[in-house]
């Protein structure tokens, strides 16, 4: 197997402010039909205050490693190897006892579907006060009074009433604040957010990514979002790790991800949903087939029985040979994994031009000038 | 894996990708939904179940769908949007309101006579995973239709399961699998090649691809494309992922609280919203491209939820969330006001974003003055009612004036 260059190499000069460190991350599922490799050799890093994106379809390991950052893999015979350093700790080298500890007051996670997430049988506001008790030793009062304090904070209208309301009471959207409400309540450094907003309508999105966003500004979080909506990572990441069979294919600044996209999956994702403002002309080109088995990962690239770009690389490297995930064409901040040699070229002329014609026709259009990263 | 194997794996296929659907202005409507009601009983609890109330899921909708086009109905969670797509396909009794098929009214209606008639309307439905029975092999669940319905002889239900499953995609050798072997999108083709056995001319997708993956999404969409250019189906497509329908759909109808606030072409809605509803909608949708470029248009922030459709608003029913609501919003209700060719919108005060009027413009159709109240002046309108297609007139905003095809 090939060995993953690790960002950190071409970041080393952050490596004093990195808050969240994960280097090589492993998570295997032994099964009575082989080894599942849920995540295999994923490193990224992550600053106080920065949310990173990560994208990918179902499948494709991005829950199972976040699963891996809260600990929650205890008891279910995966096997995890590597290195999740949170402000100076090994997550991975802790027991299950000082991992209880962390886990709510360092870091916290907010689920898909906050109704499933929370117990039916207890109000609202027990379940929040809970989370601050456990990790503080409050009174019970006190504890009252700083969950409903946080239940107001996430916009919550009468908080002192809705305290004491049962999950089933509240709306979808509000059952996504206290799950954040719950979540926040012990100001932890790191925030997993898995699909935060999946279940949720549009409108009732955009006030969960808002209140997001204002709390990270008020507490300096750092936030991990895990969604496969291109949209709600455009608006809410500041870096976009695209996951693709338990691997990152891509890793790079959101923007420079999203306007010079150098990973044949990623123009896939960014070919296959339709834009709510661009040119009718655009197509929709979907990724043919469908995602792989992790039983019986495709050889080489794990992509490659799904790409329409693989005749452009000379012999069979992409069946024979992973790529590593190394920098591209256009600087060290941004990796792809991908033997494409000229990646940017063909996403201007080959792809580009199918899905968003309008923006194609002036090479130098606001999109691509606008990129800070083009001025280095 | 040896070498041999390995030089199996094909190239894939360059998919074909499409644009958006382009409407047919000259097709007749083949179905004309004319103030439809659905309300729900709500019965207390106890011995005694009486009625205490109603939740008015559709209330009073009105469109038409041309032949071979495709309608899209947006909205938010409980808006009504799904219960009018089963409103149409006769799975629920309305309580009012009629639903020409065919220049027929089909919403009351009895099941003797609905028979012959669900040939005619199917439906897709959102979850490939509960929509398809376990216990039934691929080839009976797509050749159920044809063998109730008696439309093909016995010993030639298969060779048109497997033609079906070819249409949609499917490999027609797995007719003898089970639900269960299939993944998400090879699922919802199989509901899609159930939709198409009896060859319809309606179907009502209800949130088709909301449940797939982004990649499998778009093949879905491609699919239902294709179907449509090929068999000449018409589609309701139900969704709430406003991109998508923009997409598919060259005619939208934006739905809130059981009625249509905002209905007309593609480029009236996305482009030129008159009603705030619709426009906080847009603004809400996460866009690649926006934010990429970081110019984000201002979202607009809807404040609180969808009140009850038990107990809904008076007058308008978005008042209560509107950020431009003014008195004579909870007193009248705004009929549905034809503005454009294809664009119509129910609002006392319809303007394009930032741009919307001091004073109600609805009040010389309604006789009352700028507060709501009866103005003796004035005569009410009497060409309010709401007509399921376009009239050749309207309310030009922009000149004033009547505007005329």
């Amino acid at each position: 197997m090939t060995t993953s260059v690790t960002p950190a190499a071409t970041s080393a000069g952050t490596a004093a402010e990195t808050f969240l460190s994960v280097r090589d991350l492993m998570v295997h599922f032994p099964t009575s039909d082989g080894l599942v490799k849920s995540v295999d050799g994923l490193s990224f890093d992550l600053q106080r205050g920065q949310t990173l994106g990560i994208v990918g379809e179902s499948g494709s390991g991005k829950s199972v490693s976040s699963m891996a950052i809260m600990g929650l893999h205890w008891g279910t015979g995966a096997k995890i190897s590597g290195q999740i350093v949170l402000d100076g700790t090994d997550l991975l080298e802790l027991t299950p006892d000082q991992m209880r500890r962390k886990r709510g007051q360092d870091v916290a996670m907010i689920f898909q579907d906050p109704l499933s997430a929370m117990h039916p049988y207890f109000t609202v506001g027990n379940q929040i006060m809970e989370a601050y008790q456990v990790h503080n030793d409050v009174s019970k009062g006190d504890a009252k009074k700083r969950a409903i304090e946080m239940l107001d904070r996430v916009g919550i209208p009468n908080p002192d009433r809705r305290f004491s309301d049962y999950p089933h009471q509240f709306s979808g959207g509000m059952r996504q604040r206290a799950m954040i409400a719950m979540g926040l309540i012990n100001n932890p450094g790191l925030l997993i957010a898995d699909e935060p907003t999946t279940a949720l309508d549009v409108t009732v999105q955009a006030q969960i990514l808002d209140l997001l966003q204002d709390l990270q500004r008020e507490f300096n979080s750092a936030i991990i979002i895990i969604t496969h909506d291109l949209g709600v990572v455009a608006e809410m990441a500041d870096d976009v790790l695209v996951m693709y069979a338990g691997r990152a294919v891509e890793h790079g600044p959101c923007r420079e991800l999203l306007t010079h996209p150098e990973m044949p999956y990623t123009w896939g994702l960014l070919s296959s949903v339709p834009d709510v403002t661009g040119d009718t002309d655009a197509r929709l080109i979907p990724i043919p087939g469908s995602p792989p088995s992790l039983l019986n990962p495709p050889t080489g690239c794990a992509f490659h029985p799904r790409c329409l770009h693989r005749d452009k690389v000379p012999g069979d490297l992409c069946r024979t040979t992973m790529p590593d995930l190394v920098p591209g064409q256009r600087g060290a901040h941004h990796t792809k994994r991908c033997h494409l040699a000229d990646s940017d070229s063909i996403y201007q002329t080959e792809v580009l031009p199918e899905i968003a014609p309008d923006l194609a026709e002036e090479p130098a259009g606001p999109l691509v000038g606008e990129a800070p990263e083009e001025q280095r | 894996m040896t070498n041999e194997t390995m030089a199996e794996i094909p190239m894939p296929e360059v998919p074909q990708g499409h644009g958006a659907t382009a409407a047919d202005p000259t097709a007749k409507p083949i179905l004309e939904v004319d103030r439809l009601r659905m309300y729900f009983p709500v019965k207390s609890s106890g011995l005694v179940r009486r009625t205490v109330g109603h939740v008015q899921a559709v209330d009073g909708v009105s469109f038409q769908l041309p032949e071979g086009g495709s309608l899209g109905l947006v909205g938010e969670s409980g808006c009504g949007k799904s219960t009018t797509g089963r409103l149409i396909t006769r799975l629920y009794k309305p309580t009012g309101g009629s639903i020409r098929f065919e220049g027929r009214d089909i919403a009351q209606a009895k099941p003797r006579e609905l028979k012959p008639l669900r040939r005619e309307i199917q439906m897709i439905f959102q979850d490939p995973y509960t929509s398809l029975n376990p216990r039934q092999t691929v080839g009976s669940i797509v050749g159920a239709p044809l063998e109730i319905h008696k439309v093909v002889p016995k010993d030639k239900v298969l060779p048109r399961v497997q033609e079906l499953l070819e249409i949609v995609g499917l490999n027609p050798e797995h007719y003898n699998r089970y639900p269960h072997e299939f993944s998400g999108g090879q699922r919802q083709r199989i509901g899609i090649a159930r939709a198409l056995t009896l060859q319809p001319k309606v179907l009502v997708a209800d949130e088709p691809v909301s449940a797939l993956d982004v990649s499998i999404q778009a093949q879905v969409i491609n699919l239902l494309q294709d179907i449509q250019r090929e068999f000449g189906v018409a589609f309701l497509f139900i969704a709430h992922d406003l991109a998508i329908v923009r997409h598919f759909c060259p005619e939208v109808a934006v739905m809130y609280l059981g009625k249509i606030v905002e209905i007309g072409d593609r480029d009236s809605i996305y482009g030129n919203a008159h009603h705030p509803y619709t426009q906080a909608l847009l603004s809400a949708v996460p866009d690649v491209r926006q934010a990429a470029s970081g110019k984000r248009i201002e979202r607009i922030r809807l404040q609180g939820d969808v009140p009850s459709p038990i107990d809904p608003p008076s007058g308008c029913r978005f008042r209560t969330r509107c950020p431009i609501a003014q008195e004579i919003c909870a007193k009248h209700e705004p009929p549905l006001m034809q503005i454009g060719r294809r664009h119509k919108v129910a609002c006392h005060f319809p303007g394009r974003l930032g741009e919307a009027p001091r004073e109600p413009l609805t009040t010389g159709l309604l006789g009352v003055d700028g507060e709501g109240r009866p103005d003796p002046g004035a005569s009410p309108s009497n060409d309010l009612v709401e007509q399921p297609g376009y009239a050749d007139t309207w309310f030009d905003l922009d000149a004033k004036s009547i505007g005329r095809a």
